[in-house]
């Protein structure tokens, strides 16, 4: 008597009583977190990085993010390794500050990492932002890939968006998406700053590329 | 069995007195204390030895009544001198000599006893209960009652004032943290347990060690809101305690808590996201030890134009709801240097040319400027700056100053 049977036919007769384990689970869609740019979304649970170089504007897509998280409202936090946060600049990009805990490394990378590590592990935060655009690009590099594990480990299945700022890519696998920055032109007229515009490439599966335009913030 | 404490004006004494006997005491105003030893017959032992006890522990001449039941006791006391112990059964015939006018009754119905020659408590008791409710009412009832031995009262305890401590003398030294902390772990979860009976929470603690040969130790912990886990607690002395440990081994363990009613929030499921309190304080004291305090928190920003002003304050997460969303077109930032970074500039037709400083350096391609700020001239610190917003040939943007009380440059930040 002929025993043998395709396996869709053996799936199919499992399946009625072990439905869950035989099929392959997919991980639902993370939700998304407004920054503020309709082309850009950090998504929560995950650990997403900004990178490029120096006026690329990754500073300001950062505080475009904390405006709409902070005025949702949700806690944040902005772990600053090189202590380069400007307050009245980031009120003026609309953070609302009262809602950001802010904590100044004053250029100890190490102890910006722990920092972020505590406040994921501490929840509640809707956005815990590492900056590590200021620091030496030889520190930085120098962070293990075990510490950014741990760091996806620890902010994943939780409400969080963890955001990483900084001037090239460091975390690489650990990062479900990559935001690269990269200048395009300044505009100085007569007296004024007019503004910078730059092009942001996401990644690292879908790559789409945005032009965006950043201006100063005058008051009227 | 009911106990009763009788001398003029000593009524804070007797009340102390009365207090190292039983927890149960009720003043009666203006001259004596009611003390319940009802169950403390195997603690204390017989009457006689509870009045003789009692005696000794006034130190001044009072006059005691133990009986069973507490006015009894009261009347016994405010009318025999010295001890008087009334068998139980025996309230009647105990009080029949004593006269009338110990009973709280009205000026009417004294009045009526009088007139009808009643002198003593015997009497009274003797007279028909029929015939007194129907001239006296309700009133001369209850005294009768009262006048037959009968008891009505129910002791009203004195409060305890609410001191929420604990101490503990150490047999031997305690000279390394992981024993202080299990000690400490047993006082608090004693203190949180307490709390909790009376439903309250606590804002402060205090700790204070005694220490061999070395000036006593002490430590403050301020929360920012009311809580009783004791968990938190242990965590957060552990972090300070590690951070600042005492400077000899430990022979006696205060701790005291500062009792609050506890912060009571609603929770709802559209509530917004913000981190727990417990958790969120024993991760910003990990914060503190892992840089300062000074470090960490949310930044204020001060009433000035001076550039860069603010403050820390201590980050409280109490979410403000309705806010406006920001503007819809992203703003450029500016990335600070602390302290400005100093620079050489070239001026040539009063603009910058080229820039030189540590990190900083080529020329200069546009520039914007010069913005003049100043201020705080009546003060100690003022400041006078001329700035520029510049452009390199790498396509970086920065903004320079010109310090014109010195005619020093700065770079100030790089927009990013």
């Amino acid at each position: 008597m002929a025993t043998t049977v395709t396996l869709s036919e053996l799936e199919n007769n499992l399946s009625r009583r072990f439905d869950v384990s035989l099929r392959l689970r997919q991980a639902p869609a993370p939700e998304l977190m407004a920054t503020g740019i309709p082309a850009i979304s950090f998504p929560r649970g995950t650990l997403t990085e900004i990178f490029g170089v120096g006026g690329s504007g990754k500073t300001s897509l950062l505080m475009g993010a904390l405006a709409h998280a902070t005025r949702r409202p949700e806690c944040c936090a902005l772990v600053d390794a090189s202590d380069s946060f400007d307050p009245a600049g980031a009120r003026n990009a609309g953070v609302y500050l009262p809602h950001l805990l802010w904590v100044r490394c004053g250029g100890k990378v190490e102890a910006a990492l722990k920092a972020a590590d505590l406040l994921v592990h501490a929840g509640g935060f809707g956005m815990v932002a590492l900056d590590l655009a200021g620091a030496p690009s030889r520190q930085a590099r120098r962070i293990s890939l075990a510490s950014w594990f741990r760091l996806r480990h620890a902010v994943k299945d939780t409400p969080a968006a963890l955001v990483v700022v900084e001037s090239e890519l460091n975390a690489h696998s650990c990062s479900t998406l990559q935001i690269e920055h990269q200048p395009v032109r300044s505009e100085i007229r007569g007296k004024l700053l007019r503004g910078i515009a730059i092009k942001a490439t996401t990644g690292p599966r879908q790559r789409a590329v945005s032009e965006l335009s950043f201006r100063p913030f005058y008051h009227p | 069995m009911f106990a009763c404490l009788h001398a003029s004006g000593n009524l804070a004494l007797l009340v102390e007195c009365a207090r190292r006997f039983s927890p149960l005491v009720e003043e009666i105003p203006p001259d004596a204390v009611l003390l319940d030893l009802r169950g403390s017959a195997s603690l204390l032992g017989t009457p006689q030895m509870i009045a003789e006890a009692l005696h000794q522990q006034a130190g001044v001449p009072v006059d005691a009544a133990i009986a069973g039941n507490a006015d009894a006791a009261i009347f016994t006391a405010r009318g025999f001198r010295g001890t008087t112990i009334i068998a139980a059964g025996g309230e009647a015939k105990a009080l029949a000599p004593l006269p009338v006018n110990l009973l709280p009754g009205s000026p009417e119905i004294a009045g009526a006893l009088s007139s009808w020659g009643i002198r003593t408590f015997g009497q009274f008791a003797a007279l028909p209960p029929a015939g007194v409710a129907a001239r006296l009412g309700p009133e001369g009832t209850t005294l009768q009652r009262l006048a037959r031995g009968e008891g009505l009262r129910h002791l009203q305890p004195l409060e305890d004032p609410l001191r929420f401590e604990e101490e503990m003398e150490l047999d031997h030294p305690v000279e390394l943290l992981e024993p202080l902390l299990f000690l400490l772990a047993r006082l608090l979860r004693e203190l949180c347990a307490r709390l909790s009976a009376r439903a309250l929470a606590t804002d402060q603690i205090r700790l204070a060690l005694r220490l061999e040969n070395s000036p006593p130790y002490r430590l403050t912990l301020r929360l920012p809101i009311p809580m009783c886990a004791a968990a938190t607690f242990l965590k957060l002395l552990h972090l300070d305690l590690e951070a600042r440990p005492p400077a000899a081994p430990i022979i006696k363990i205060h701790l005291s808590f500062h009792p609050v009613k506890p912060q009571i929030q609603q929770h709802g499921l559209f509530l917004p996201l913000s981190p727990e309190p417990a958790k969120l304080e024993v991760t910003l004291s990990r914060l503190y030890h892992l840089l300062s305090p000074e470090q960490v928190g949310t930044p204020e920003l001060l009433d000035t134009h001076r550039p860069d002003a603010f403050r820390m304050n201590r980050f409280t997460p109490v979410l403000t709801r309705n806010l406006t969303p920001p503007a819809a077109q992203p703003t450029l930032i500016l990335r600070r240097l602390r302290p400005p970074l100093y620079a050489h500039i070239t001026v040539r037709a009063g603009k910058p040319a080229h820039i030189d400083a540590p990190s900083l350096r080529g020329d200069v391609t546009a520039c914007a400027g010069p913005w003049r700020t100043s201020g705080d001239w009546w003060r100690q610190e003022p400041w006078d700056h001329a700035e520029w917003d510049l452009s390199l040939g790498d396509g970086t943007l920065h903004r320079i100053y010109e310090d014109l009380r010195t005619s020093r440059w700065f770079v100030a930040g790089s927009y990013d």
